[in-house]
């Protein structure tokens, strides 16, 4: 079994012609006195302009936000003045994206919905995330804030510190990844940090929590994200350009018997993501990762088959990582070099995602990009990130 | 490898006090039973009754077979060091203070893995370790890996000292010096590196065997106090109280009288007077400046020791009256406990059994020895514990109290 599901069994269906449109992205800001209501609705504003519809015909509403509380998506729907008559809300942090597409897509498919608005934002003021940290889950609140207080830099700093000795992987690697990353994201007028990063720069930072220095620790902002789910012939007619939806997956709390987190969800369900849209990682173009710290790029470059397990080290000194490099990763420039908006970040490789694949990026254009793998990771809930999810998106020909 | 702890400088007079600030506190109710156990110095953790299986961090229910009966259950403490790291940024203030810290991800013998603090000592991943449960400055229980075997120097560990109340270097009062357990205790304490034992005294015409030799430990300073007299006290606290480090009551009246086998109150009044109403007055006159002094350096204010009895957790008959005064001097102290809990010193409360003494002649043996207190008191200040059950006795008495305070009323009662 190899910890993988069975694929044979559990034929999942093809989402026909429901597709993807509308990337929008609203600006990012360090920090804003805006609250998350604010991001959503520019999201929600963003989407109706680019489709040229009114509000009243988006009939399904998806949302995702860690600061929306005390309200929740139904709240959001008086604040935002719809009534859709297919509501759903995914507080999975950085897989909001990906499942809320299959969400919204089973929903058009099925005829619960024609258009489906999917938003995700975020406010961040100069102690949100400081707030959030403490009550971020019951595990957290009991067996991981009160030891420390280090918040995620402490937890991926754990999986970083045990993928360094059991698998060989450098700083430089890790390095060279966020050096790519940054040089994408040049061209991205939305990404937060405007300036090169050098190797040296990134090895010579202050240590946040060792061994993670500044430039492998994301950078918390306010932002919000959105895109569109509909079927093709809808799209067509308000001359939208969209992209196809090949396959996709989700899981949650996988191996939860494995001692430390050094795989995810996506190594159980990866066959299936691939098997059934008769693609094989050859096939991707480019690769959207979920980016907060380098280590769980790398766990993505192995779970989602690019690579063994313990071979990322030979496999990221045998690539480029820009988006005109033999791997284009991140082409926007990711959480890393963007910032992460929250629920946002779930949102943002999904989004610069439909970008590339409609010749609309935010910054570089990934040359011949027909096939792209958008990859969601999150919540941890205690020592390890629970929501895995992974997509597969084609240039619609 | 960890250096020795030094004897602190003199303090400038000048800089600012750094003012106490707890580590997070908030927990669930159900994680709050690792706590309980950390209080008694054990590492405990929920085990299924159904399925056997350790369930880490705590919750209401099994997550191998959902069985909702799980047993808070003493662990090995055996575990691998699997990765590390050292913090050089916290979002804590208390943390944020204190940095760099340094935290280890173990994986128990017992099965879960455990986020715990990290022994400066304990070598780099991957390695064995000893986990234990200690109990942090806010009074919440916390693991911590220490090294597999004992190593120089092990308690001056910067983190470890955090969860701990060690005597060394520091300075003590302990409240009564005349009677067997009060000597016992300076003794043991002077033995455990305090560099200053103020030793109270009363009643100057009664010199019990061994008191006059306490003046000749160099740490030794005799004061007259007598927790009776407010005034005393009052003058007391306030020449001593911002320099008290740990302070000790051991001021205790023992009789043994029941209700109706002695007329009147006066028995009554004088344990009261002295159990309770002693330990209320020190309270007044002590807590306020050693409050202040919870995070004073490396040889902060850090703890009050209560020596209280076991049978304060049920009334003996036969020292019925005692038993009701030290009732009332338990819930005193657990008020002082909470009162305490923002400056982060700890309050320990002892329950031995009967002492080996005289007012105690009539009870049956075990009775725990005043030597092997004050050892146990010493012992728990430096494991950090809060509530210590020494001996056999107090320890029986404990588990039946743990297991069904009724019966052991009934049990107590029939003598």
């Amino acid at each position: 079994m190899n910890g993988r599901a069975h694929v044979a069994e559990r034929l999942q269906q093809t989402y026909d012609d429901v597709v993807i449109t509308a990337p929008v992205t609203v600006e990012y800001v360090r920090y804003s006195n805006r609250s998350a209501h604010w991001f959503l609705a520019l999201a929600l504003r963003g989407l109706i302009e680019q489709a040229g519809v009114a509000k009243s015909e988006i009939d399904g509403l998806c949302v995702s936000s860690f600061q929306l509380v005390p309200d929740t998506a139904v709240g959001l729907t008086q604040h935002l003045g719809v009534s859709p008559r297919w509501l759903d809300h995914i507080p999975m942090g950085g897989a909001c994206g990906v499942v809320g597409l299959r969400r919204a897509a089973r929903a058009v498919q099925c005829g619960d919905a024609e258009m489906v608005a999917c938003i995700s934002g975020d406010k961040n003021q100069v102690d949100t995330f400081r707030n959030l940290l403490g009550s971020f889950s019951q595990y957290a609140q009991d067996a991981v804030y009160p030891y420390g207080s280090g918040g995620p830099n402490a937890s991926f700093a754990f999986f970083t510190d045990y993928y360094m000795r059991e698998y060989g992987v450098t700083r430089e690697d890790f390095g060279k990844l966020c050096v790519a990353q940054r040089t994408n994201a040049l061209a991205n007028p939305n990404a937060l940090f405007k300036k090169p990063l050098t190797l040296d720069e990134y090895l010579n930072a202050r240590v946040i929590a060792d061994p993670l220095h500044l430039f492998d620790c994301v950078m918390p902002c306010a932002g919000g994200e959105g895109f569109l789910v509909m079927r093709k012939q809808r799209a067509e007619a308000l001359g939208l350009p969209y992209v196809n939806i090949l396959s996709t997956i989700e899981r949650h709390n996988a191996f939860p018997d494995d001692p430390i987190q050094m795989r995810a969800g996506w190594a159980m369900d990866v066959d299936d993501l691939y098997g059934r849209a008769d693609k094989t990682p050859d096939d991707v173009d480019f690769l959207c990762s979920y980016d907060d710290y380098p280590v769980i790029n790398v766990m993505q470059f192995e779970d989602l088959g690019f690579c063994a397990k313990g071979e990322a080290g030979d496999f990221i000194r045998a690539n480029e990582f820009t988006w005109n490099g033999s791997f284009p990763l991140n082409p926007s420039g990711g959480q890393l070099s963007v910032g992460q908006a929250g629920a946002a970040g779930g949102y943002l490789g999904l989004v610069e995602a439909v970008r590339q694949l409609t010749d609309q990026p935010s910054g570089y254009q990934v040359p011949d990009a027909k096939v792209g793998l958008v990859s969601g990771f999150g919540m941890i809930n205690y020592d390890r990130g629970l929501c895995t999810a992974a997509a597969l998106l084609e240039r619609a020909s | 490898m960890t250096n020795p702890l030094q004897p602190p400088k003199r303090k400038n007079p000048i800089l600012r006090t750094r003012q106490p600030i707890l580590p997070p506190w908030t927990r669930s109710r159900v994680g709050l039973g690792m706590t309980s156990a950390a209080a008694r110095g054990r590492f405990e953790l929920q085990q299924c009754d159904g399925c056997g299986a350790v369930q880490y961090p705590p919750r209401e229910m099994c997550s191998d077979c959902l069985g909702t009966e799980l047993t808070w259950t003493e662990m090995s403490g055996r575990g691998q060091l699997i990765s590390e790291t050292l913090l050089h940024h916290a979002h804590d203030l208390y943390f944020r203070e204190r940095m760099p810290w340094r935290l280890g991800y173990v994986k128990l013998e017992e099965g879960p893995s455990v986020v715990a603090h990290l022994h400066g000592d304990v070598p780099a991943p991957p390695t064995a370790v000893n986990v234990i449960a200690r109990l942090d400055r806010a009074g919440r229980g916390v693991l911590i890996a220490i090294p597999e075997q004992e190593v120089p120097n092990m308690a001056d560990d910067r983190q470890l000292r955090e969860m701990t109340c060690d005597p060394k270097f520091r300075k003590v009062l302990i409240t009564d010096g005349k009677s067997e357990t009060g000597q016992a205790m300076v003794r043991e304490i002077a033995r455990a590196g305090a560099s200053l034992i103020w030793v109270g005294h009363t009643e100057p015409w009664k010199q019990p065997e061994g008191f006059a030799e306490l003046a000749d430990i160099p740490e030794v300073e005799l004061i007259p106090l007598d927790v009776t007299e407010s005034r005393n006290i009052q003058e007391l606290g306030k020449a001593l109280g911002g320099r008290v480090d740990i302070l000790i009551n051991t001021a205790q009246v023992h009789r043994t009288h029941g209700i109706t086998d002695r007329y009147g109150t006066d028995v009554a009044k004088m344990e009261m007077e002295v159990n309770y109403m002693g330990l209320l007055r020190l309270a007044q006159n002590f807590a306020p400046a050693m409050m202040s002094r919870g995070a004073d350096g490396q040889n902060s204010a850090v703890a009050w020791v209560n020596i209280l009895s076991a049978f304060a957790l049920a009334n003996y008959p036969s020292h019925g009256t005692y038993s009701a005064s030290q009732a009332a001097a338990m819930s005193l102290a657990q008020c002082l406990r909470a009162e305490f809990k923002p400056s982060a010193v700890r309050v320990l409360n002892v329950f031995p059994g009967p002492i080996d003494e005289p007012w105690n002649q009539m009870i049956p043996p075990p009775k725990i020895a005043p030597e092997r207190l004050a050892r146990d008191v010493v012992a728990a200040l430096k494991d950090g514990v809060e509530d210590l059950y020494p001996g056999d006795v107090a320890q029986e008495m404990y588990s039946r109290f743990r297991e069904d305070p009724k019966i052991l009323e009934k049990e107590l009662g029939d003598g």
